[in-house]
């Protein structure tokens, strides 16, 4: 952990000081913000760890808890939702078994999100399963996705 | 071939072409009529994926195109010279196109985002030639402001103004910012400018730059829209590599430098002052104004914020003039208007229209009218800092002072439509749920005020609204509209007001008579079965997530009240309208 830590202090400098970046970085090098890191990245600026909390907890992107393998983003944009994205979601949480209140399941296998719009409005309602965007979504064929996804039978990394 | 075109399986399609050709026996003498381009999005999302064949400068656009489709294509059309009728894009593509006036657009679908020379070849870089060794910066300053190019990323604030501010500030150093940060829901202009020609962008930063004699440039770009950022670095590679970015451009002695800022996802950073803090690296949160950024920006200098679209007007206003330019819209508003058509509405997509167009003709004329043959019932634009326009002033025209005159605004560009089945109390229940979480905090009225508004407004939804609660709302409103900080609160309540002033009677009906007349509001609603028309197909049984729905095959069936969640899909489900809403 430490060498990537290094790396990323690296970066710190060229990126003008910006714990913003630091934090991206940490976030795309862990999957989520641990505290640990944090906390050694803290030391090591001397910058105090609730000036990282403060920004962490700020920023939607940022996740304090650890987060599935798989992630399913619910668009909930106006067209999205004038469209039926909350039935879309209620079905999610369901079918994958996300524990009430959380994103994540148990197992840490999938993680359900809410994303305010993803600018795909014209294919709304969207689901974004990993990377791929699926658009004009209906409660079966997300039933057909989520079950495909489960058994792992597809591939959810295609290009965006 | 922008994210919607490559979620309809654009990319799938290119390969088949591919594999196509190069599996054609004929392959020597087609191939080289027969490359493959990619463009950005050309608009018409809903029909996607397009495609269009040009076999001896004759074009064939067709619409609807999947991977198993390209063979017949490449056999009738390409080797056999005869399109393929069926598939060919109707007489209504044309249409949607028709009314369309395109400037910034004009290119978008037409070059290769991800080729330099694409945009080259269609003049691009040519407004950077001609300012840079033909115009001083306030020459430059001069042609925008006779241009009556206005700020669009809301507010319409005239952009050779600022520029003029901005190059009349005192500062040893300034930077130019373009605001990608597009966090409107239900908008896309933004992204699809920069998915579809990123190159016109930063050929008017470059200008920008120019102008106000700034050596720094920042891209703040969401980070939720890969492609563009991913389509923007790719550019900004390019662009320097052609000379027309870094040290000493063209040979004239100005250095300009862009770096891509990705957003961490907060809507307030689309607020001047709060997207400066962004940058720095701090919580995203705006400041008290004066000093406007244009006198103490980023890092305490000079700075310079323009919005993607306005950006991306420049070079084609200085390619071909501001009389140009000034010729289209209206007195107060010149030149065109990007929009995301969305919602209920059934040629939706990305529509550029000359300002003051009436929104009747946006909505029947370029959008075909109403989803599914139902009936208009509004249009909201501006996203969670505008109104609603009811079908009633439907004649309304595009332009900032019309559309702020009945209590909407133009904002960045989103309009979404809805039809007699989208509840108003809702929909602005809807914007109040997304202005509450992404208040920033900061500012008391916003803070609290979003949040009683958004309260007062669930309750009426759930059949528990009081007398009074409408007054309320409204004094609320106004509080929070006047004594917000910045730009988010100040038009936060905007959604509440022009709802109540244009649907009063549907805010009543909830309130007084516990009754949602469009349908939507779950717990004014149950769900029943009518018996003689049920057949007992049991299609509803199969559809209902919670269970509810119990009976015998080939009997009437029954919902049980207390387990059902109220969902809808049974309404949908069932082929007898057995299911009564109500």
């Amino acid at each position: 952990m430490e060498r990537k830590l290094e790396g990323i202090i690296a970066r710190y400098h060229e990126n003008e000081g910006n714990l913003i970046s630091i934090l991206q970085d940490l976030e795309s090098e862990f999957g989520y913000l641990r505290e640990d890191a944090i906390l050694w990245v803290s030391e090591r600026l001397d910058v105090p760890p609730a000036k990282f909390y403060g920004i962490a907890t700020f920023y939607a992107q940022f996740h304090l808890k650890p987060r599935g393998k798989n992630v399913i983003t619910a668009c909930c944009g106006t067209a999205c939702h004038v469209k039926g994205s909350e039935r879309l979601i209620n079905s999610l949480v369901k079918e994958l078994g996300i524990p009430e209140g959380e994103d994540t399941s148990e197992d840490l296998k999938f993680t359900v999100e809410k994303v305010n719009c993803v600018g795909a409005c014209s294919i709304a309602p969207v689901i974004i399963v990993n990377k791929t965007v699926l658009g004009k979504v209906t409660p079966d064929k997300l039933k057909t996705e989520m079950k495909t996804l489960k058994e792992g039978k597809k591939e959810y990394t295609d290009y965006i | 071939m922008g994210t919607g075109g490559i979620a309809a399986g654009g990319v799938e399609v290119i390969a088949s072409f591919e594999k196509a050709f190069a599996a054609s026996r004929i392959r020597a003498t087609v191939e080289k009529n027969c490359s493959v381009h990619k463009v950005g999005c050309r608009g018409f999302c809903a029909r996607d994926v397009l495609v269009d064949v040009i076999l001896d400068g004759s074009k064939s656009t067709y619409e609807y195109i999947k991977p198993d489709m390209v063979e017949r294509i490449v056999n009738e059309h390409i080797v056999g010279g005869t399109p393929v009728g069926d598939w060919l894009v109707k007489d209504d593509y044309h249409t949607f196109h028709d009314k369309q006036v395109k400037v910034v657009l004009s290119d978008c679908g037409e070059v290769d985002p991800e080729d330099i020379d694409s945009y080259i070849f269609r003049e691009g870089y040519e407004a950077v030639k001609k300012v840079l060794t033909t115009m001083s910066p306030q020459e430059a300053i001069d042609v925008i402001k006779a241009s009556g190019l206005r700020g669009r990323g809301g507010a319409g604030f005239p952009t050779g103004v600022k520029w003029d501010m901005a190059i009349k500030a005192p500062g040893p150093k300034k930077y130019l910012i373009c605001n990608a940060d597009e966090g409107d829901p239900g908008a896309f202009m933004d992204r699809s400018v920069v998915e579809g020609n990123p190159h016109a962008v930063i050929e008017g930063m470059i200008i920008g730059a120019y102008a106000i004699q700034a050596p720094y440039g920042y891209v703040y770009i969401r980070a939720e829209y890969p492609l563009a950022v991913e389509r923007l670095h790719l550019a900004i590679k390019q662009a320097k590599e052609r000379g027309f970015l870094g040290k000493n451009i063209l040979g004239k002695g100005f250095d300009f430098n862009v770096k891509v800022k990705l957003g961490a996802g907060a809507f307030v950073c689309g607020e001047e002052t709060a997207l400066i803090a962004s940058i720095e690296g701090k919580r995203g949160q705006p400041r008290a104004k004066p000093p406007f950024p244009v006198q103490k920006g980023l890092w305490g200098y000079p700075t310079i914020i323009n919005n993607v679209e306005t950006l991306a007007n420049v070079p084609y206003i200085m390619r071909k003039g501001a009389e140009w330019y000034a010729a289209m819209g209206t007195e107060k508003s010149k030149g065109t208007k990007v929009f995301a058509l969305t919602g209920k509405i059934l040629n939706s997509g990305l529509i550029e229209v000359p300002m003051g167009i009436p929104l009747r003709e946006v909505i029947y004329d370029i959008g075909g009218g109403i989803e599914g043959g139902k009936k208009l019932k509004a249009v909201q634009t501006g996203g969670p800092s505008g109104g609603c326009i009811p079908a009633s002033i439907i004649d309304t025209t595009l332009d900032y002072e019309s559309l702020g005159k009945v209590g909407s605004i133009m904002g960045s560009g989103g309009m979404v439509v809805l039809d007699e089945t989208d509840c108003m109390v809702n929909v602005a229940k809807y914007f109040l749920e997304f202005t509450k979480s992404e208040s920033c905090g900061k500012c008391v009225p916003c803070r609290i005020g979003t949040k009683r508004l958004l309260e007062i407004l669930t309750r009426i939804t759930e059949g528990k609204g009081r007398e009074g609660d409408l007054d309320l709302l409204e004094t609320l409103s106004i509080d929070v509209k006047t004594s917000s900080l910045c730009g988010l609160g100040q038009s936060a309540p905007n959604p509440v007001l022009s709802t109540i002033k244009y649907y009063r009677d549907e805010y009543e009906a909830h309130i007084y008579e516990k009754r949602c007349p469009a349908g939507v509001c779950k717990d004014l609603l149950s769900y029943s079965i009518t018996e003689q028309f049920c057949k007992g197909c049991t299609a509803c049984t199969r559809v209902c997530p919670a269970g509810a729905i119990i009976g015998e095959k080939k009997k009437p069936h029954k919902i049980v009240q207390d387990i059902c969640i109220k969902c809808g899909a049974c309404f949908e489900t069932c082929k007898f309208k057995a299911i009564k809403k109500g």
